[in-house]
This record gives structure tokens, C-alpha cells and sequence, in this order.
């Protein structure tokens, strides 16, 4: 983002070479949300506005998932909004990181998600960061709206959705978004408690509201359970760490 | 239209969420609990979001195909695969599942 003469060259940098990479793989699922999205009965243009102004994988998941199970709107939205909380505490630590002034503050909290935090956090040199941060931020922008647009146009001319398994593809995308997150025994244990209250609240309570329940029992269970601190169970800077270790343990 | 709504809502929480962080004084983020029932939240909703959509149907529980999509994906992740191929796996496994007849 900066013209100034850095040391290194855009190609060479780390932070550039991970933010392009983790931008193609991102965005390039935005095929499954579009399709998804419309099978769940969204239209065209609820579906782009989705990924154009909500744009947070996570949450938009949420919202057609809640919608698809016959749940409210409400209902989405609220899982949806639950869910992007953590795009909070991202923001915290950009802004900690990376100090953006005036205008850019508002553009970087749109592009503030899991990827553009993770290539951010990734990396040591402050130069780093913030090329990982934008490169990732924006390149994910623009080829998760592309390919979104791709997935519910082709979307729309499937068909049946059940018969090409899409209700599947969405129970992998949400089982694919947890999975890097279990990492050691508490997380596994707070994922199977929310899991059984999930499944224990089904008949009783409308369609969504069981996705809340499980939120609720989440977070008590973290209110109380804080002591354990070093299991990682801070909102996970780097769900992608395979790929990009460089620099760990040094930022924050 | 009542949908169009909802998701605008959903839209305005969502950037508002990112953007207060950015005005949130810092020290916040070292309140260790805060942290810390943000991270269980996150694990809880998407453990939860994967059960609801593999087995609720309505206010049932149901095992269809989609329980197959899940073992599918759960294979897949063992064997570290990418997001994209996990998706795939998910859906062939469903598909593939009604196409002989299950679900």
C-alpha cells in the first residue's frame, strides 16, 4: 500500500507471497457460499450484499445456514452478529499493530476478518504486517465477491440442490471453519458441549435459536474457565499456521 | 422483504463490530476473559452451526446423507486437505449417498 522505497521488493516480501496465496484459497470459496446462498433461497442480490458489505465468511455462512434450517431472520442475524464478534478483537489488535489514521481506519475495519488479522499477526517487521494485512485484506475482497458472484449464478441454473450434495457442502464448510481451532483439550471439550446442547435443544426451541443456546453455554463456560490460559484459546490469530510460520510468538 | 431487512441489519452490526475495535481503548485487550470467552464463542457457534446443519430439519433430528458429508469432511481435514476440497468432499459424499439411494 505504501510507494515509499522499502528494503523489500513486493515479490520478495513474506507477507505478500502469504496474503496472495491465502487470497486465492479464500477467495476462491466464495463459489460454495454463492451457491449455497442461493440454494437456501436467498436471491442474486441478497447474496452479493452478503459478501459485499457483511463480508465475513464466518457470519455469512451463519446467516443462510440459520435461514436454510427454517430459522428467522432474526435468528440469522444474530448468529451472524455473534459470530463476527471476534472481528472485534481483530480490530483491536490492527489497530494496536498497524495505527491506520483518518479514512483508512474505516476502509481497514471492512477488511479486518480472519485472514487479512492471521497474515497481519504472522509476521514481525511492522512493513510486513501491514502489506500482509492489505494484500490479504483486499485481495480476499474482490475474489471472494467475484467468485461469489460465479457460485450463485451457477447456483441458479443447478437445479435441485440436494442432488448435487450441497446441503453437505455446507455441514463441511462449518465442520472446515472450526477444525483448525481445536487445538488442544479444551477446545475439543467446549466443541462437543456445544454440540450436545445443540442437539439437546433442537425439538424444544424454534429453528436458530439452538445455534444461540450453544453460544450461550460457549461463553459460560469461558467466563469461568479463563484461568487456563495458555491452551490457546484467545480468538485464533492464525487458524492457518501451517502455512505461514514465520515470526510467531514474537508479535501480538 | 422482511429478509432484506434482517440482512441489512446483519451488515451494519457486522462492520460496526470491526470498526469498534479500532476505537476501543487497547487495554481491553489485555483483559485475559474477555479474550478468552471470545475464543470459546467463536469454537461454540461453528461446533453448533456444524451439528444444526447435519442433522436438525426443522425442529427434528434427522440422519440423512448429510451425516455422510460430515464424515467426508472430517476425512478430509484428517489428510489436511484444503477448504475447497473439504467443501467437495462434503458434497460428493452427500450426492453420492442420495444417488444410491440413502437420504
Amino acid at each position: 500500500m505504501s510507494n515509499r522505497a522499502t528494503p523489500v521488493r513486493l515479490r520478495e516480501s513474506p507477507a505478500f507471497k502469504v496474503a496472495v496465496s491465502l487470497s486465492i484459497a479464500t477467495g476462491l470459496y466464495g463459489v460454495s457460499f454463492g451457491a449455497l446462498s442461493v440454494a437456501s433461497g436467498f436471491d442474486f442480490w441478497q447474496t452479493m450484499v452478503l459478501s459485499l458489505l457483511l463480508f465475513s465468511g464466518g457470519s455469512q455462512f451463519a446467516f443462510i445456514g440459520v435461514v436454510a434450517g427454517g430459522g428467522s431472520g432474526v435468528a440469522a442475524m444474530t448468529a451472524s452478529a455473534l459470530l463476527g464478534l471476534r472481528n472485534g478483537i481483530y480490530g483491536m489488535q490492527i489497530n494496536a499493530m498497524l495505527r491506520p489514521g483518518g479514512w483508512k481506519r474505516y476502509v481497514s475495519a471492512h477488511v479486518t476478518i480472519d485472514e487479512s488479522t492471521a497474515t497481519a499477526s504472522g509476521q514481525s517487521d511492522p512493513d510486513e504486517q501491514r502489506r500482509g494485512f492489505w494484500t490479504a485484506g483486499i485481495g480476499i475482497f474482490i475474489l471472494w465477491n467475484i467468485f461469489t458472484a460465479i457460485g450463485a449464478l451457477a447456483g441458479d441454473a443447478m437445479g435441485d440442490p440436494k442432488q448435487w450434495g450441497l446441503d453437505g457442502a455446507a455441514v463441511a464448510a462449518f465442520l472446515a471453519l472450526l477444525w483448525p481451532r481445536l487445538k488442544g483439550r479444551e477446545p475439543w471439550a467446549i466443541a462437543a458441549a456445544c454440540a450436545l446442547a445443540t442437539i439437546l435443544a433442537v425439538p424444544f426451541v424454534p429453528s436458530g435459536v439452538p445455534i444461540l443456546v450453544a453460544a450461550v453455554v460457549a461463553g459460560v463456560i469461558g467466563w469461568f474457565s479463563h484461568a487456563r490460559l495458555d491452551e490457546g484459546l484467545e480468538p485464533d490469530l492464525d487458524p492457518y499456521a501451517e502455512k505461514h510460520r514465520h515470526g510467531q510468538g514474537e508479535s501480538k | 422483504m422482511s429478509l432484506w431487512l434482517w440482512i441489512l441489519i446483519a451488515c451494519v452490526l457486522a462492520y460496526l463490530t470491526k470498526l469498534v475495535g479500532y476505537f476501543v481503548p487497547a487495554k481491553l485487550l489485555e483483559s485475559p476473559r474477555i479474550m478468552h470467552v471470545a475464543g470459546t464463542m467463536t469454537i461454540g457457534l461453528l461446533a453448533s452451526l456444524t451439528v444444526v446443519n447435519a442433522v436438525a430439519s426443522g425442529q427434528g433430528i434427522v440422519l440423512d446423507a448429510r451425516i455422510g458429508a460430515l464424515a467426508a469432511a472430517a476425512v478430509a481435514l484428517w489428510l489436511r486437505a484444503p477448504f475447497l476440497v473439504v467443501v467437495i468432499s462434503g458434497a460428493a459424499a452427500a450426492a453420492l449417498l442420495r444417488l444410491l439411494g440413502w437420504g
